[in-house]
């Protein structure tokens, strides 16, 4: 497998993610610049956390126009895996890859904490090492996380399956408790919880391996 | 010339900082405030003088960059 990882200026989950990248696919990422306008060689686009451009604008607005992210564009819709972290996910949704937005905290607060999620969908790559209806507990930091979409689009994710993970204790007003969201193919994966942050009982659990090991498998 | 946009949530969009600001209002006794929405104000100067290509590339920035059309409204005015 060939991961690697979009570095963004303010991203600050880049270096946690390629370590749990490491630890599941037995190779180091490359670490990618945003401004670039290509790709290496890669079948695992991570989009990492952290605040990208200040948040300028709006959470991931002006990240999701960088340079690099037309080839991300590209391969996606190419059927190559992304996974969008936190500001990844924000990101996604800018440049329309997932369908929703991402709204300041209903509130008001900034939520750093472990929450519990339950995971609805174990089809995809992403979530295949789960059961369905498992509960897994990962931390959550972030300010803007407060899913948005109309309800048309709310049931089209629920009545295809794209609602992968659910906040069992909805920390940030998202609607219908959605806390991770599947492109209409599968391949794109955004969710706001740092799987990243629970890949070692060092660190506190081991519930964000799956996900990392579960595109690797899916690969294999 | 200048492009003034005028960036708002839509109706049905939370609005946590309205809700946060109408509170403080209300706190400092201005009496029958409700409905607090905070937008952001872009303005902007254009080197194009023709005011109907102005505000079609103000448009154009506003669908590409500016607002979000999942969450956001906008408006643009030209100031000659």
């Amino acid at each position: 497998m060939k991961p690697c990882v979009i570095v963004f200026p303010a991203s600050n989950c880049d270096r946690d993610v390629a370590v749990a990248l490491e630890q599941a696919t037995g190779a180091a990422p490359a670490m990618v610049w945003h401004g670039d306008t290509d790709l290496p060689d890669t079948d695992f686009i991570v989009l990492p956390g952290g605040f990208s451009y200040g948040d300028y604008l709006r959470c991931g607005a002006m990240a999701s126009k960088s340079p690099i992210m037309r080839a991300v564009i590209d391969k996606a819709n190419a059927g190559t895996p992304v996974l969008g972290i936190c500001n990844g996910f924000q990101i996604l949704c800018e440049t329309g890859l997932l369908p929703g937005a991402l709204l300041r905290n209903a509130n008001l607060h900034f939520v750093c904490r472990s929450v519990t999620l339950k995971v609805e969908n174990n089809q995809s790559i992403f979530t295949r090492g789960f059961e369905a209806g498992q509960f897994v507990d990962i931390p959550v930091a972030h300010h803007d996380g407060n899913y948005f979409a109309d309800d048309e689009t709310l049931d089209r994710l629920e009545n295809e399956g794209r609602v992968a993970l659910r906040y069992v204790d909805n920390p940030n007003g998202s609607a219908r408790n959605i806390a991770g969201v599947l492109n209409d193919a599968g391949n794109v994966f955004g969710l706001m919880p740092h799987p990243e942050r629970v890949i070692s009982p060092l660190l506190g659990g081991i519930d964000g391996t799956a996900f990392f090991r579960g595109v690797v498998g899916a690969a294999a | 010339m200048k492009a003034i946009i005028t960036i708002t949530l839509k109706n049905g969009v939370l609005d946590p900082q309205g809700k946060a600001i109408e509170g403080a209002l209300t706190g400092l006794g201005f009496e029958g405030v409700s409905n607090v929405r905070q937008g952001k104000e872009i303005e902007l100067t254009l080197s194009e003088t023709d005011e109907a290509a102005a505000r079609a590339q103000a448009e154009e920035m506003c669908k590409k960059l500016l607002a979000n059309p999942v969450m956001e409204n906008y408006a643009i005015e030209i100031v000659t």
